[in-house]
């Protein structure tokens, strides 16, 4: 438990593969395996990483972002002067928020699409509330400056599924289906540095300077990945989503970044989130 | 109107913990922003903890302390069903109370 609290901050990326064994194989070097530092070294350093971490979380700002989001839950805005709890669905019906997070992506009949939860949240910002997708799209990730109604609203309803257990529903044929896709996506090499996620994240043991890199395809190790998001950076003071990790993944790579709330940042997003299904969320976290 | 905060009060032995997580943007004056102009400094000059009326800390604070701080304070004397009133107030003459009972 204190382990995976530990390493979710310490990701720089995200998503890990079946398909990359093969091809992290290729790519390995010598040199690289003679360059890893002792595992002694390591060990103490992770430990002091995860020291200062459990102080901080003691008391984290997301804390306030939780409290902004569950007003604007609550409240009735937009066009359509509508209430998120009164209109929009996250897969347990009307206005129901505990243990959504956990349970998304998830397939949306109304929708016909399979969402993450803040592709959700802002598709029923749109549907129910009437609110300006072009608006909404404009500036999606949080700044020093500004933070996003749907950046808030995802700590939210993040927060209402700590320490609840993730259940991606990955039985369900359209869910099937993007988990697959997302597969394809974490495997899938292109760009200037003919890179792919699972490059990275394939593989065990990996790591780049002092973050060890976790191997996504595994259970255990997938956790590392979706736990701690939406998180509060300390570094600027701001709230990021698992949205904006994803996008900041391909931006690393040097890959076009994909739109946002696109069905490519979905698939991956499934595929990472069913792959760590059955472990505990621990609710929005923090970052350096 | 500011944030609301976020304020925890524990009894740990005879010792009550506070903990007081407060929305604030504490610009220190120094930063540009993407024009080049200088940001404005914005932050909390002055903040008090109250128990049950009576003031058991307070001070000044300023620019060197980060944006949304959280703060932690140790006071003897308290007791389960206390009242805590924590009170800031920024140099643009904002301000904002709350209040905790004490668990």
């Amino acid at each position: 438990m204190k382990q995976s609290i530990a390493v979710a901050a310490t990701l720089a990326m995200v998503i890990g593969g079946f398909c990359s064994q093969a091809v992290a194989k290729d790519t390995r070097s010598a040199a690289a395996v003679a360059a890893a530092p002792t595992p002694a070294a390591k060990d103490a350093a992770t430990a002091e990483f995860d020291k200062f971490r459990e102080v901080m979380e003691d008391s984290n700002p997301a804390e306030l972002f939780e409290a902004k989001g569950e007003d604007l839950w609550q409240t009735r805005r937009g066009p359509k002067s509508a209430a998120l709890a009164d209109s929009c669905d996250l897969g347990l019906g009307i206005g129901v928020v505990k243990g959504a997070y956990v349970q998304m992506p998830r397939y949306f009949a109304d929708a016909g699409k399979v969402m993450d939860a803040e592709r959700r949240i802002v598709w029923c910002m749109i549907e129910k509330q009437g609110f300006s997708a072009e608006e909404l799209f404009r500036t999606p990730f949080a700044n020093e400056n500004f933070t996003p109604e749907p950046t808030s609203l995802v700590t939210y309803v993040a927060g209402a599924s700590r320490n609840l257990k993730i259940a991606v529903p990955i039985d369900e044929p359209h869910v099937q289906d993007v988990y697959r896709l997302g597969r394809e996506v974490f495997s899938f090499r292109a760009g200037p540095y003919d890179f792919a996620c699972a490059t990275c994240h394939g593989e065990d043991g990996k790591r780049i300077r002092m973050q060890q890199l976790p191997n996504l395809a595994k259970k255990e190790e997938a956790i590392r990945a979706y736990q701690g998001w939406p998180g509060y950076r300390m570094t600027g003071g701001f709230m990021l989503t698992q949205q904006w990790r994803m996008n900041d993944c391909f931006r690393q790579q040097r890959f076009p970044e994909p739109r946002y709330l696109s069905d490519t940042v979905t698939s991956l997003l499934t595929y990472l989130t069913a792959n760590a299904n059955g472990n505990v969320y621990k609710g929005p976290g923090i970052k350096r | 109107m500011a944030d609301p905060m976020k304020i925890r009060a524990q009894m740990k032995g005879d010792i009550c913990d506070i903990k007081i997580l407060m929305s604030h943007p504490m610009e220190t004056g120094q930063r540009k922003d993407s024009d080049g102009k200088v940001v404005p400094a914005h932050f909390i000059q002055s903040l008090s903890v109250d128990l049950n009326g009576k003031t058991v800390i307070s001070g000044q604070t300023g620019t060197s302390i980060s944006r949304n701080p959280v703060f932690g304070f140790k006071v003897k004397g308290a007791k389960a069903g206390d009242k805590v009133t924590v009170n800031w107030l920024d140099n643009k003459g904002d301000k904002r109370t709350d209040e905790a009972t004490v668990s």
